[in-house]
């Protein structure tokens, strides 16, 4: 297996820091929403001193944009919202119902995608989708405690890994 | 057309306070740690969903929308990260979850 290759960016380090410096400053204008020269000047100070921290931490030596974002990317948050609100309705029912019939289980599931992103990703929608939850990310091998057997089955069946390996794909 | 935008709304924003309801109704009812999690992650994801989505509609095509939407994106990405963080330091911290059935290491996929 491969190793991801994280350290040579597509895109240029001053390139990343410029992108980095325009989404702060816009950030900043969408959170004030006033174009007083005071506010403003303090808005460019933050964000430089933002940029500054982020050199500092080696933010930029990584390949930072390394989210596939795009349009595969819009499909994957609207089939994981339909997930979530299906497995809220699976607990909402374990919970009320009288006898609370849970069947606690653990299984250590190894991630589809060589990508440290890609793996954070499966290992985040996997705890926010109720009635699963990660409790360890190792070398892609993740575990992962579910509140109910068939909520393990179903994450066992492993649409949500093929559908974000999917994304990175070819 | 107000009026049904207002209706959308409110149904948007009471189905959200019923699942933060019963979010708080299975983190007391659940036997430990973990099971307790399960229940409270109701309230931590579809609850904000349908709040916040229920509030944007209030507020219309305006700034307090944009800021909405980003309190939601921040929501939904820190939420299940500080759950990580629990659940994980629970168990360094030696913490068993009580399994209906023992799973062996074999069963890694």
């Amino acid at each position: 297996m491969s190793k991801p290759d994280l350290h040579t960016p597509q895109i240029s380090r001053l390139a990343s820091i410029l992108i980095l410096f325009v989404l702060l400053a816009a950030t900043w204008l969408v959170w004030s929403g006033l174009f007083k020269a005071l506010l403003l000047f303090l808005g460019l100070v933050s964000s430089v001193l933002c940029l500054w921290l982020a050199i500092r931490m080696r933010f930029f030596d990584d390949y930072l944009f390394s989210l596939p974002v795009g349009r595969g990317y819009l499909r994957y948050l609207v089939w994981l919202t339909r997930e979530v609100i299906k497995s809220s309705l699976d607990v909402t029912k374990v919970v009320l119902s009288p006898s609370l019939p849970i069947s606690p289980r653990i299984a250590r599931i190894r991630a589809g995608s060589d990508h440290p992103y890609d793996q954070v990703l499966f290992a985040n929608s996997i705890t926010l989708t109720p009635g699963t939850l990660s409790m360890d990310l190792d070398e892609g091998v993740i575990t992962v405690h579910a509140l109910t057997e068939q909520g393990m089955r179903d994450l066992l069946a492993g649409e949500m890994d093929r559908r974000i390996t999917a994304l990175r794909g070819k | 057309m107000d009026t049904v935008i207002n209706i959308v709304s409110w149904l948007l924003m009471t189905s959200g306070g019923l699942f933060v309801l019963v979010g708080g109704i299975g983190a007391l009812r659940m036997p430990n740690l973990y099971t307790r999690m399960h229940a409270a992650s109701v309230t931590d994801s579809i609850g904000p969903i349908l709040v916040i989505g229920g509030l944007i509609l209030q507020a219309g095509m305006t700034l307090a929308s944009i800021k909405l939407t980003a309190i939601l994106v921040f929501l939904l990405l820190t939420g299940p990260t500080a759950s990580n963080a629990l659940a994980s330091a629970a168990m360094l911290s030696g913490h068993k979850p009580e399994l209906a059935q023992e799973i062996s290491e074999d069963d890694a996929v």
